[in-house]
């Protein structure tokens, strides 16, 4: 099932609607290296409210898909795991080390307006 | 004292990744019904798509069947993932965190190992690996 991304201003969302298999994943970490340099975007939302699964191979793919699109100039943040999700990864030992998480895709975009005020004050 | 099946099996084929989408769908399903809390619910799947995602990735395909079980005293869910793979020249070794000899990053059967109550995993090279995990309810 492929990832519907919806461009607002300079940030791309991706909003996942259903449980991804690995495949879907990867597409999604190739669409959005893409998309971001077609669409000059500098923050990229991935939206995982929908998933009731972030195992090893899911958590690894979304730290691929952040550090992806740093290299291509966009920050990524990850926003809406679940509390139960949340615990679950925490009991396997995985960790987003590095990548930014918020709440929710509201939390997200205040982030990403954060630090383009910031990027603009410097 | 063994664990006896209480109900029928689910048993799913395992073949590509959308198998394991499949797996970790009927474990969740399946607890639901035995009364496991949402987040065991989550645990168990995240547990299931572990073992199925290695039987993709070292015996490319196998099967995980499902079943509620119970030993007199308590009831769980009980996971076996059996596959005619290669096989583990050291189960040791692969089940120490962070050994991989594939792409996974060796988080997978010692991670699913944390997340169950109960955890064994048998293997012969040539014939393949059986693992059984079994999470009881309370």
């Amino acid at each position: 099932m492929a990832v519907p991304i919806l461009k607002q201003s300079h940030t791309l969302i991706a909003s996942i609607q259903a449980a991804l298999s690995d495949r879907d994943l990867l597409q999604l970490r190739d669409d959005l290296a893409d998309l971001v340099g077609r669409h000059r975007a500098r923050g990229v939302i991935v939206d995982v409210t929908a998933l009731d699964v972030l195992d090893s191979f899911a958590t690894r793919t979304l730290r691929g898909i952040a550090y992806t699109t740093k290299l291509r100039g966009a920050e990524t943040v990850i926003v809406g795991i679940q509390p139960e999700v949340a615990l679950a990864m925490v009991q396997l030992g995985l960790t987003l080390e590095g990548v930014p998480t918020a709440l929710d895709l509201e939390e997200g975009l205040a982030f990403l307006d954060g630090r383009a005020e910031t990027a603009d004050d410097e | 004292m063994s664990d006896l099946h209480v109900g029928t099996a689910v048993r799913v084929r395992i073949q590509s990744s959308a198998d394991i989408v499949t797996a970790r769908q009927e474990g969740r399903s399946m607890a639901a019904t035995l009364g496991f809390t949402n987040t065991t619910l989550t645990i168990i799947a995240t547990a299931i798509s572990e073992v199925a995602r290695n039987i993709v990735e070292y015996a490319k395909e196998g099967e995980i069947s499902i079943a509620p079980v119970g030993n007199g005293i308590v009831r769980g869910l009980q996971i076996v993932a059996r596959d005619q793979g290669p096989g583990i020249v050291d189960l040791d070794t692969a089940m120490r965190d962070g050994f991989s000899t594939s792409k996974s990053l060796g988080m997978g059967l010692p991670g699913a190992k944390r997340l169950m109550d109960q955890f064994e995993i048998s293997s012969a090279i040539g014939e393949g690996t059986t693992v059984k995990m079994t999470k009881w309810i309370g």
